[in-house]
């Protein structure tokens, strides 16, 4: 159920501008691997190339190879459609549809492609997305009301049960606590905890307690200056980027000495 | 400490002041002024309702005279809706996320240069250009769908039908119903066309999932813009329309509408002809304000789910 990424060389672009420049990086089965850095060092970027979101920007591409247990996303013949319903995505602000109930925001990833899925089915999976995503509870007595009428940290929950509700390989996060209280924040991060167990997550952060507390390994990116693209600086285990780095770039960052 | 408090507030209440006095005075506005066209159009057409019916034209009654052409003004609209939505939507989606740019671009502004072009040159159009072309058409429906209704024959030789009227109305409303749909689909939060996407959605089911459900009530209001626009349009269907007595078939000639029958027969109008006419006119503002109504309350079934809140 779940897969690791490997990527090897890889540049990306928005139309001329060379954002991110040559990333190595081989991440692990069902572990979570944190990205942080300055702001517009790139860690977004690279994060979307990883299911094949970036392109859909105008004029944005990438060159290099991202490989999804040996098989290449970017390969040709390969259909960005089917890549981004095996790996998952959750984003910075809480997007449910607001048009749709909370038990269809749940289903929408199912249904799509037409497929069918018998009523009693349909109604396991909602409760077993949404307890997933610890948010069964909350909502199970207005599953037909809107995803727009919950809280916001209830919001990026059930956007977390809809991405968990296809049964992903793995996870992509974009900060996803960056717009929810403290309390919601950590029921997210005690979310991302159990999700390890049966998926990849890979998570962007600004907050460093939070890398520090639920990923296992921690990319550093990192930006020369306005202009120049981003790069991968240092990437290990979580406690030895923390604690003994070996650059002083993420010396200088994760002490707070930074800029 | 509160000194400072009340004299700083005061500079920004008076431009607050003004502002809400201007806003309400352009509300009120429009209230007067529809409340005196509706009342204009009552006491103009008041003598119709109390004259003897063998005095109306027809010789029985108001509303045997308005009947035929209510129905011929709501089947030329509903030729032209029929025809321009799904037209009309289908560009809109194709210029807002199909289109390559550039198309895109110079699409959009051939669209708004359609809705520039007067209606006296759609109605030549359509009286020297598309009727003739269309008669070969008609003749060819009458003969093999003849048995439904609406295409009995003999076609008309002028090629001056209901269907002619209701195909340049439709070509009339397309600019309208294409550019504010269009403008709705382009405000789709990329937020939710994202969430489509990033689950493995093709464009197709993004734009059923994200793009249609949030613009639903903006392409209803656009539809309506339109359907007034048929509704009250004159001089295409004058010119294009040669009008008759009401029948179902749409390809012989006959049918009329309201603003049509208004705008030949008002010239040489007098005393209870016009009052007559002015009531027709008071007919079509009713017709008008009851689909705007129905459109609301379309839009407002759904708020829940709307996204406002
Ligand atoms: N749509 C876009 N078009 C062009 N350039 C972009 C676009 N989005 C981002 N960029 C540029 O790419 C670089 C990396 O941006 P990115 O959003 O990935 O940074 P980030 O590390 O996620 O920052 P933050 O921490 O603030 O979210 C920046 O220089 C940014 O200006
Ligand atoms: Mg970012």
């Amino acid at each position: 159920m779940s897969k690791r990424i490997d990527v090897n060389d890889l540049n990306v672009y928005y139309g001329n501008f060379l954002a991110v420049e040559g990333v190595n990086i081989n991440i692990d089965a069902k572990s979570v691997t944190a990205f942080i850095g300055p702001s517009g060092c790139g860690k977004s970027t690279f994060l979307r190339t990883l299911n094949r979101m970036h392109e859909v920007l105008p004029g944005a591409r990438v060159e290099g190879e991202v490989l999804l247990d040996g098989e290449d996303l970017y390969g040709s013949g390969v259909d960005p459609v089917a890549v981004r319903s095996q790996i998952g995505m959750v984003f910075q602000r809480p997007n449910p549809f607001p048009t749709m109930s909370i038990r269809d925001n749940v289903l929408a990833g199912v249904k799509l492609n037409n497929k069918r899925i018998s009523k009693s089915d349909a109604d396991a999976l909602v409760e077993k997305s949404l307890s997933g995503a610890n948010l069964w509870n909350e909502v199970k007595d207005r599953l037909d009301k809107p995803g727009s009428g919950l809280s916001g940290g209830q919001q990026q929950r059930l956007c977390i049960a809809r991405a968990i509700a296809v049964a992903p390989q793995v996870i992509l996060m974009d900060e996803p606590c960056s717009a929810l209280d403290p309390i919601s924040t950590l029921a997210i991060e005690d979310l991302i905890e159990e999700l390890k167990t049966e998926y990849t997550v890979v998570i962007v952060t600004h907050n460093m307690q939070q890398a520090a507390r639920v990923s296992d390994k921690t990319a550093f990116f990192n930006i020369a200056g306005t202009g120049k693209p981003g790069k991968l600086i240092e990437y290990n285990d979580t406690t030895a980027i923390f604690n003994n780095p070996v650059e002083k770039a993420t010396e200088d960052y994760v002490s707070g000495r930074f800029g | 400490m509160s000194n400072t408090l009340t004299a700083g507030g005061s500079k920004g209440r008076t431009g607050d002041k003004v502002f809400s006095g201007l806003a309400l005075f352009a509300g009120c506005l429009i209230l007067f002024v529809l409340f005196c066209v509706a009342a204009f159009l009552l006491w103009q057409a008041l003598p119709t309702f109390s004259a003897d019916p063998a005095d109306i034209t027809g010789g029985e009654g108001f509303f045997s005279y308005i009947l035929p052409i209510v129905i011929g003004t709501l089947i030329a609209a509903a030729i032209a809706l029929l025809i321009a939505t799904p037209v009309g939507v289908g560009v809109a989606l194709f210029i807002s996320h199909f289109a390559p740019r550039r198309l895109a671009q110079g699409l959009g502004y051939v669209v708004d240069l359609l809705a520039a072009i007067p209606s006296v040159v759609y109605g030549a159009w359509g009286m020297t250009v598309l009727a003739p072309a269309l008669v070969p058409v008609y003749e060819w429906l009458a003969e093999n769908a003849g048995w439904i209704p609406i295409f009995e024959g003999p076609a008309s030789q002028t090629g001056k039908t209901m269907l002619t009227a209701g195909i340049v109305l439709s070509v009339m409303i397309l600019p309208i119903i294409t550019s504010l749909s269009r403008e709705i689909f382009l405000q789709t939060p990329k937020l939710h066309e994202e969430a489509a996407l990033a689950m493995g959605a093709t464009r197709w089911e993004m734009i059923r999932m994200a793009v249609f459900p949030f613009a639903r009530p903006g392409v209803i209001s656009a539809v309506m813009l339109g359907l007034g626009r048929a509704l009250g349009e004159t001089m295409a269907v004058a010119m294009v329309l040669s009008g008759g007595a009401l029948m179902a078939s749409l390809i012989k000639s006959g049918n009329q509408t309201i603003a049509a029958e208004i705008a030949l027969n008002f010239p040489e109008a007098f005393g209870l002809r016009l009052a007559e006419l002015i009531a027709a006119g008071l007919v079509l503002f009713l017709i008008t304000l009851a689909v705007n109504m129905v459109a609301r309350w379309i839009i407002s079934r759904h708020k829940e789910f709307s996204g406002a809140n």
